[in-house]
């Protein structure tokens, strides 16, 4: 391989990476299509999926810290950067986790990484709209409330309802089956929860059994 | 959304904050101050008030201990026993000892107090002795109202105890006539119609009209229970055993007190933690003629004293008032049993000011049971230590009523400066920084204005002092708005003739070429 063409191999990887990014567009606009070739037709890339998860996790923490107080008053002294984030990016992958398990259970036909992938595409209208909409708040008075009340909520229904989308194209399913299996992840989501605190609950007292078992053999020998 | 009746937009956050604050009452460990001397040699209480993020906040007193009245400071051979209420008309102080079946009339003579009456018995009347009197109350004429609850009636009495009148139990089909008739809190309005409480009765007040007909019950609590509660009395109980519960009542008030204007306010003592979630409990109210609360709840919290509490104290739980009592412009100061606290509320429902607790020493109490107003000094009754405890506002204090006085009779400039003298004592006043702010907007200086409206975090007064500031600034500015906007139009429609010109010179080129 010559120098030139690895230049031009990167040159092709980014711009690759910036078609996919754009493709976010054509995605949150036209769902149903847009979903399927994402994942068919390989036109979103994990790099730009990790992009928009880290987006999204910004546009909440400047959402939390630069809107005006007139529409948001968060109690900012008390509030972890870092546990908001872990509230949130937990609880994605948690709900990755299930889907996928369960639906390759189903008949599902979508990889790990397409579910992730179709998830985070989907997050795109949260931070388009959140973002500037902090921005306005800066210039909207209280009795413009419902405005920006409107604008919140699409926000938030859009995305929502683009993941459905998503399920449904990811895995090829019918709506009546992505919609059950929106309530199928969620549940399944609750089970690994309970699972990871048994495990752990299950855990410390097992390393509690054996420093107790220290414990009283320290004793016995003074 | 709307969590205490008021609305402020979405904000989420903020509501979530305040379902945390009261419904897990987060132990704040409140550091028990008890009362110590301050610097003037006066008694000092830790006084405190919420801020926004309802945390605690210190503030500088707002009342001082003036003085503490005893049974011994009176002369009185037999100290009081168990006195359960105080009334006050003009300088003369009422005070029911109960224990002992009689009412002591005391007279403020500047600092001084002198006893000027025992009354034990009424002239004209049988029984003529009072016997465990609990409430009184004296109308304009000096006529004066006793709860003689021992001989089951409300005597009237003209200013030489001769017999007037008496209300006794009522004979109505409402009333249980199976029951005592024990009144043991009483009002009266200027028409001299009769309200009062009366154990065991928790229909509401007991109306009677001025020549001691019964006239009713009114402000009766609504009876409340959930669909866990229905469903289980419907269907899982058996009828003896329904018959033997006594649930779905409503509770009966606490106390009642009248204000200048005859409304009667009432507290309610009898409700649970839970109850304060969406102000269930109502533990103050304000009553009209036909008995609805019309109290204004206009606070980030309604009216329901202290919010967080210490967790395994002996004094856990909410605050439960035992009385209230109503000052000039309306601001009325409520009682806590609980922790023998004091809370004074404007008349918008925010909480002025807050301090007291249970103790022995100087400003604090054990039993809790009674409070009025002489003025704005506070009179309140300890029913176990048998003291009555004086306190007379700070100069702090006066600033704050003097600043509520100026800005209910329009004198909003009068009134800023006044605020800017209380932010001088305590810097975290909000109340302070909004009426700085409205003056501040009287006098059209918007941007100020939302500036002290922010640290108030007074979302609906921003938002107007925004709107007055938008609106100027698109005034001042709308030359170079308007030359932006047209700078920015040409600037588009340029590079679309350009655009399109690159196009045409390209598609010329190609042209050329393919031939």
């Amino acid at each position: 391989m010559s120098a030139k063409s690895k230049a031009v191999k990167g040159e092709t990887r980014f711009q690759r990476y910036i078609d996919s990014v754009k493709y976010a567009k054509h995605v949150i606009f036209h769902p149903f299509d847009g979903f399927w070739d994402l994942v068919h037709e390989k036109r979103g890339s994990l790099a730009a999926a990790h992009t928009f998860l880290v987006l999204f996790l910004v546009t909440y923490v400047l959402r939390l810290m630069y809107t005006n107080f007139q529409f948001m008053t968060a109690p900012l002294q008390y509030i972890n950067i870092y546990e908001q984030c872990a509230s949130l990016l937990f609880p994605f992958l948690i709900i990755c986790i299930s889907n996928w398990a369960l639906s390759t259970l189903f008949d599902g036909k979508g990889h790990f990484k397409d579910i992730y992938m179709a998830l985070c595409y989907a997050l795109v209208p949260y931070f388009l709209i959140q973002l500037p909409l902090v921005a306005i708040s800066h210039f909207i008075s209280f009795d413009e409330v419902a405005y920006y009340n409107v604008l919140a909520s699409i926000s938030v229904i859009w995305p929502v309802f683009l993941v459905f989308v998503a399920l449904m194209q990811v895995h090829d399913y019918t709506p009546g089956k992505a919609f059950i299996f929106l309530f199928v992840t969620i549940f399944g989501a609750l089970v690994i929860l309970f699972l990871i605190l048994v495990f752990f609950s299950l855990l410390s007292d097992a390393a509690a059994y054996f420093v107790s078992l220290y414990r009283e053999i320290v004793f016995r020998l003074h | 959304m709307d969590f205490f009746n008021h609305d402020r937009g979405d904000l989420t956050v903020r509501t979530f904050a305040k379902v945390m604050a009261i419904c897990l009452a987060i132990a704040m460990l409140l550091p028990t101050f008890a009362a110590y001397a301050a610097e003037d040699g006066n008694f000092t209480n830790y006084t405190y008030n919420y801020d926004y993020w309802q945390d605690e906040i210190e503030m500088p007193d707002a009342y001082r201990v003036e003085q503490v009245i005893y049974s011994d400071t009176l002369g009185l051979e037999v100290p009081m026993n168990k006195p359960q209420s105080l009334y006050i008309r003009d300088s003369f102080v009422y005070v029911a000892d109960t224990g002992n079946n009689r009412v002591l009339e005391l007279e403020r003579r500047g600092s001084e107090f002198a006893l000027t009456r025992i009354i034990d018995k009424i002239n004209g009347v049988e029984p003529a002795n009072l016997a465990s009197p609990s409430d009184m109350f004296v109308d304009e004429a000096g006529n004066i109202y006793i709860c003689d609850t021992g001989n089951h009636r409300i005597i009237k009495a003209d200013k030489d105890l001769n017999f007037l009148l008496s209300f006794v139990k009522p004979e109505d089909s409402t009333f249980d006539q199976s029951m005592d008739f024990l009144p043991s809190r009483l009002v009266v309005d200027v028409s001299g119609r009769v309200y009062s409480l009366a154990t065991n009765i928790n229909k509401g007040l007991i109306k009677y009209e001025a020549d001691g007909v019964f006239a009713g019950f009114i402000g009766a609590n609504p009876v409340t229970y959930t669909m866990f509660e229905y469903i289980w009395k419907t269907f899982f109980t058996s009828k003896a055993q329904r018959a033997q519960q006594i649930a779905f009542v409503p509770t009966e008030y606490s106390n009642i007190a009248i204000d200048d204007e005859g409304f009667i306010y009432a507290t309610n003592a009898v409700f649970s933690e839970y109850d304060l979630l969406w102000d269930n409990a109502k533990p103050i109210r304000r009553l009209n003629s036909i008995g609805n609360d019309i109290l204004i709840k206009n606070g980030w919290l309604p009216p329901i004293g202290d919010i967080y509490w210490e967790e395994q104290s002996v004094e856990y739980g909410p605050s439960k008032f035992r009385d209230i009592t109503i000052l000039e412009n309306d601001i009325y100061v409520a009682f806590d049993r609980t922790r023998g606290r004091l809370f004074g509320y404007d008349s918008q429902g925010i909480l002025l000011w807050a301090f007291g607790n249970k103790g022995n020493t100087e400003g604090t109490f054990t039993g809790a049971i009674s409070i009025e107003h002489m003025g704005n000094d506070l009179y309140c009754l300890d029913e176990l230590g048998c003291t009555i405890t004086v306190f007379k506002p700070t100069d702090y204090g006066n600033l704050i009523y003097k600043a509520t006085d100026q800005y209910l009779k329009g004198d909003y400039d009068g009134s800023a400066d006044t605020w800017r003298q209380v932010l001088k004592l305590n810097a975290n006043y909000n109340l302070a920084f909004i009426g700085i702010g409205r003056a501040l907007m009287r006098q059209e200086n918007f941007e100020e204005a939302m500036m002290y409206f922010k640290m108030a975090y007074d979302q609906e007064n921003y938002g107007r002092a925004y709107r007055y500031y938008r609106k100027e600034m698109i005034e001042e500015n709308i030359g170079w708005i308007v030359a932006v906007a047209v700078v920015l139009i040409c600037v588009i429609l340029i590079t679309k003739v350009v655009r399109k010109m690159k196009w045409e010179v390209l598609a010329y080129e190609r042209k050329k070429q393919g031939r």
